[in-house]
C-alpha cells in the first residue's frame, strides 16, 4: 500500500491553474484622504512647532498618501499639557456621561467603516477584506464594549473604589493601526484617563482620521491627543514626566528600552511586544482545518501579528501529511494588490520590514532549512513577499527562535506530547500558542503548561473585546480587553 | 439497537480516515463567500454552472408531458446559443423512456434516482430490479441512495457490497452515489462515509451529498468535507472521482460560492460537468436570470424567469 501510494502521489497533482480567473474586484470607496495631516492637540489639528512634515506612502505601489506633521519634543509636552487640563473634567465626569462619547465615537467609525478600510489599507498594505471585515469593525467593537463598562466601574474590582490614573502615554505599532488605537484608546477613556499617543510612522492616517471621528463626537478637547513621528517621538511620549502611565505596543527591543528609560519612576507601565507562537497540531488533530488554522495563524496580516502562529510544531507521524497539504492549500493563497476584494496576502508594510524579512529567510536558507514558496506573481512595484515554508527547522535555527514578522512559516516536528511542551515553551515569547487536537484532555493540559497569554485550541487569531490579551517573559506584561485590561488603567483605593 | 461491534467499527474507519471539525470547516467556507466574482469572470461561472446541472424533476404527479417540457428547458435552457446545456435531466425510473425521447442525442444525459429513492428500505433484489430497468429504459447515469441503516450500524461492507452490486447492475452508466448527509447527522459521518463509497467506485463516478428529499440538503459545510475527500482520495489513489451537490442550491450567487470552493480545493480539473453537478430545479432559472442581466445590464420582470420549476 505505502509504495503503491507513493507512485501515485507522483502521478497525481492538483491543477490550480487560470482556467477561472477572478476579474480585478478593487474596493472603490473614497478614503477621503487630506494632503497633509497636522498633529491633533487639545482638540485641533495643529502644525508642528517644527514646520516639518514627513510622507506617508502606500506600501503597495510605493506613492505618497499624504503628508504627516512631524511633532518634535515641544510638541509633546503641548499635547500633555492639553490632555492634563482635560483630566481636570474629564476625570471627575460621571462614567455614565463618558460611555456616551465612547458610544458615539464606536457608532460613528462604524457609519464610516469602508472609508476607514480603504484608508487603513492604503496606508498600511493589508487586504482590503482584513480591514474590512477585521479592523475596522473590531475596532468598533472595542469602544462598544468599553463604552459599556463606563458606568460599571464599580464591578471593576468588587470592594475596592477604582479612580483613573490621569494622562496616559501611548505608542501604537503599524501591523493594527487602527485596531491598535481602540485597544488603547478605549480602555483609558472609559476609566476616566487623557491620552497622548503616538501612532507609528508608516501608518499614521486612519489615527488622524479617527481624530475627525473625535472631533464629530464632540469629545472635549485634549482628551485624547495624536502625535506623530518616528522613534524619538515614541520614546518623548513614553518618557514624559506628564505620563501617569505609559502602555506600549511593538518590538521587545523597544520595549526593553523604554523599561530601561522608566526603571526607577514610578510610572506604572503596560507592553505589549514581541512573540514566537508555537502552533501545535498532535497526530489526532482534524488535519484540513488544523491545516486552515495554520494558514490562519501565520499569513494572516502578512504575518505582520505579534500573536502569529510562526513557528508549527506537528507530531512526527503526521507531519509528511500536514506539509503537503499545506503545499497546496498555500498555493490557492492570492497575493497581490491589497485592495483587491480577493487579495488574500497584501503588501509588506516597508521597505524596511521587507529587508528585515529577506534577511531572517536567508539565514534560514543558510543555516540548512528548507524553503518552499508558493508560486505566484508578485507586483512589480511595492514591498511583496510570497508565502514561506521551511521544513527541517530545528531549535537552534534563528528562523525558530527570531520574531520574522513576516509570512514565513518554520516548521519542527515533535514525537510526544512532553517534546512539544518542552520545544513551544523554549523561547524567549510567550505571547500566544496554538493547540490541534480532538481530545479535549489534551487541551486543558496543554493551556496550563504552555507559557503563553493566550492559547488557542482548534483555532488561531481569534479575539474579542471581553478576551484579555497580553504576554509572558519578553512578550510583556499587562492586559489588554476584558476586566483584567481595565485594571491596568485605573488606581484602586 | 446498534450490533456491540459498531462502535468499534466506525473508531477504525475514523482513524483511517481522519476526523474533520466542524467549526473550523464553518470558517472555511466562510471564506469561499466573501470571493468577489465579477464581469467576465462571473459569466464563466454562471455559463458553467448552467452546464453542470442535473435539472431534476422528482415528483409523484410526473407526467410524460411535464417531462417533456422540462427536456425542452433542458436542451435550450436561454434563447442565446452561447449558454450551454445542462449536463443531464433528472428523473423518475418510469420517466426515463420519456426523458430519453426528449433529449434525443443532444448529448444531455438522463439520470435515473433508483435503489428505491429516497430511503433505499426495501429489498436489496428490488433495488438492483429497479436500477437494471432504468438503464433499459436509457438511462444514461444513475443516482443510488447507500444504505444509511447498515451505515450508522457499523455494518460498512455491507454498505460497499450494496454500491458493488449497484455498480455492477449499471453496466457502463455513470454511478452517482448519495449519502443523504442529514442522515449521517455528522461531518465525520459525512468523511467516512465518502471514502466508504470511493473505495468502490470508479474514476468517473459521483459521490452525491442528498436526495432532497429530508430537511438538510447541500451546504457549503458537507460540500467542502466531501470535496476534502475526493482531493485526499485521488491524491492517494489517483482515481478521480465526482461531486454532485443536491437540493437546497437555489441562487446562482450560491452555486458561484460551490465553484469557488471546487476551484480553491480541487482544482481546474473539476471545474467541469464531467467531475462537478449541481442537483437542481428552480437554480437553472436564476442562473439565466443573472446570465440576463449581465448581457444587458438590468434585470428582467419578474415573470421572465420563474422560481417555480413547474414553469419549465
Amino acid at each position: 500500500m505505502a509504495t503503491q501510494r507513493k507512485t501515485n502521489e507522483a502521478r497525481s497533482r492538483l491543477i490550480f491553474g487560470d482556467l477561472w480567473e477572478y476579474d480585478p474586484a478593487p474596493e472603490t470607496a473614497d478614503p477621503k484622504l487630506k494632503e497633509r495631516y497636522d498633529l491633533f492637540i487639545g482638540g485641533k489639528f495643529t502644525r508642528p512647532r517644527s514646520g516639518k512634515y514627513f510622507a506617508s506612502i502606500n506600501p503597495a505601489n510605493e506613492r505618497k498618501l499624504a503628508d504627516i506633521a512631524l511633532a518634535g519634543s515641544a510638541d509633546v509636552d503641548l499635547a500633555y499639557a492639553a490632555a492634563s487640563r482635560a483630566f481636570v473634567r474629564w476625570g471627575s465626569m460621571p462614567g455614565r456621561e463618558r460611555g456616551k462619547y465612547l458610544f458615539r465615537i464606536a457608532r460613528l467609525l462604524q457609519d464610516r467603516a469602508r472609508e476607514f478600510a480603504v484608508a487603513e489599507t492604503l496606508d498600511g498594505g493589508k487586504p482590503i477584506k482584513e480591514s474590512r471585515d477585521f479592523d475596522v469593525p473590531m475596532a468598533a467593537a472595542h469602544f462598544f464594549y468599553h463604552a459599556g463598562w463606563a458606568d460599571k466601574l464599580e464591578y471593576v474590582a468588587p470592594g475596592r473604589r477604582v479612580v483613573p490614573l490621569g494622562v496616559v502615554g501611548q505608542v501604537i505599532p503599524w501591523n493594527f493601526p487602527l485596531l491598535m488605537l481602540a485597544w488603547k484608546l478605549a480602555p483609558a477613556l472609559a476609566m476616566g484617563n487623557c491620552v497622548v499617543l503616538k501612532p507609528a510612522e508608516t501608518t499614521s492616517i486612519t489615527a488622524l482620521k479617527l481624530a475627525e471621528i473625535l472631533q464629530d463626537a464632540e469629545l472635549p478637547a485634549g482628551v485624547v491627543n495624536f502625535v506623530t513621528g518616528a522613534g524619538e517621538i515614541g520614546a518623548a511620549v513614553m518618557g514624559h514626566p506628564g505620563a501617569a502611565k505609559v502602555a506600549f505596543t511593538g518590538s521587545t527591543e523597544v520595549g526593553k528600552a523604554i523599561m530601561r528609560q522608566l526603571a526607577g519612576t514610578n510610572r506604572k507601565m503596560t507592553m505589549e511586544l514581541g512573540g514566537k507562537a508555537a502552533n501545535i497540531v498532535f497526530d489526532d488533530a482534524p488535519i484540513d482545518q488544523a491545516v486552515e488554522g495554520i494558514v490562519n495563524g501565520i499569513f494572516f496580516n502578512q504575518g505582520h501579528v505579534c500573536c502569529a502562529g510562526s513557528r508549527l510544531l506537528v507530531q512526527e507521524s503526521v507531519a509528511d501529511q500536514v506539509i503537503s497539504k499545506l503545499k497546496n492549500r498555500i498555493r490557492v493563497l492570492r497575493v497581490g494588490d491589497p485592495l483587491d476584494k480577493n487579495t488574500d496576502l497584501g503588501a509588506i508594510n516597508s521597505r524596511e520590514q521587507l529587508s528585515t524579512i529577506r534577511r531572517l529567510v536567508a539565514s534560514g536558507v543558510r543555516e540548512g532549512a528548507v524553503m518552499y514558496q508558493a508560486p505566484c506573481e508578485l507586483p512589480e512595484r511595492g514591498f511583496y513577499f510570497p508565502p514561506t515554508l521551511f521544513t527541517r527547522v530545528t531549535q537552534s535555527h534563528r528562523i525558530a527562535r527570531e520574531e520574522i514578522f513576516g509570512p514565513v512559516l518554520s516548521i519542527l516536528t515533535f514525537r510526544t506530547v512532553d517534546e512539544a511542551i518542552e520545544k513551544a515553551n523554549n523561547t524567549a515569547f510567550g505571547l500566544s500558542a496554538g493547540v490541534w487536537t480532538d481530545k479535549g484532555s489534551r487541551i486543558l493540559r496543554m493551556s496550563t503548561e504552555l507559557k503563553a497569554g493566550v492559547v488557542w485550541a482548534n483555532t488561531f487569531n481569534r479575539f474579542d473585546p471581553s478576551s484579555p490579551f497580553g504576554g509572558y517573559k519578553e512578550s510583556g506584561f499587562g492586559r489588554e480587553g476584558g476586566r483584567q485590561g481595565l485594571l491596568d488603567y485605573v488606581g484602586l483605593t | 439497537m446498534l450490533p456491540r461491534n459498531s462502535h468499534a467499527a466506525h473508531a477504525r474507519l475514523l482513524d483511517e480516515v481522519g476526523a474533520v471539525d466542524q467549526v473550523g470547516v464553518e470558517e472555511r467556507v466562510a471564506k469561499f463567500t466573501t470571493r468577489s466574482v465579477k464581469k467576465e469572470a462571473k459569466v464563466w461561472g454562471l455559463k458553467t454552472a448552467v452546464s453542470m446541472t442535473d435539472l431534476t424533476t422528482l415528483e409523484g404527479k410526473d407526467t410524460p408531458g411535464k417531462i417533456e417540457s422540462l427536456c425542452r428547458k433542458a436542451l435550450r435552457p436561454l434563447d442565446d446559443p452561447s449558454v450551454p446545456t445542462v449536463a443531464a435531466v433528472c428523473v423518475y425510473p418510469s420517466m426515463v423512456r420519456f426523458a430519453k425521447a426528449g433529449v434525443g442525442a443532444s448529448g444531455v444525459k438522463v439520470a435515473s434516482v433508483a435503489t428505491a429513492f429516497p430511503s433505499g428500505q426495501t429489498h436489496l433484489r428490488t433495488r438492483l430490479a429497479e436500477v437494471r430497468g432504468a438503464v433499459a429504459d436509457g438511462a444514461d447515469e444513475i443516482d443510488m441512495v447507500i444504505n444509511r441503516g447498515a451505515f450508522l450500524a457499523g455494518e460498512f461492507s455491507r454498505v460497499e457490497d450494496e454500491i458493488s452490486a449497484v455498480l455492477e447492475a449499471c453496466g457502463a452508466c455513470a454511478l452517482k452515489v448519495i449519502l443523504e448527509v442529514s442522515e449521517l447527522e455528522t461531518l465525520d459521518n459525512i468523511r467516512k462515509a465518502s471514502f466508504l463509497a470511493m473505495g468502490v467506485l470508479r474514476p468517473g463516478d459521483f459521490i452525491k451529498t442528498s436526495t432532497g428529499k429530508t430537511t438538510l440538503n447541500a451546504t457549503l459545510s458537507n460540500n467542502q468535507v466531501m470535496i476534502e475527500a475526493i482531493r485526499d482520495f485521488y491524491l492517494d489513489t489517483g482515481i478521480p472521482i465526482g461531486m454532485k451537490p443536491a437540493g437546497g442550491i437555489k441562487t446562482a450567487k450560491q452555486s458561484l460560492h460551490f465553484l469557488i470552493a471546487v476551484k480553491e480545493t480541487l482544482g481546474d480539473a473539476w471545474l467541469t460537468k464531467k467531475r462537478y453537478r449541481f442537483g437542481a430545479s428552480s437554480l437553472l432559472n436564476d442562473l439565466l436570470r443573472q446570465l440576463e442581466k449581465e448581457r444587458t445590464g438590468a434585470y428582467q420582470a419578474p415573470y421572465t424567469f420563474s422560481d417555480a420549476s413547474e414553469s419549465y
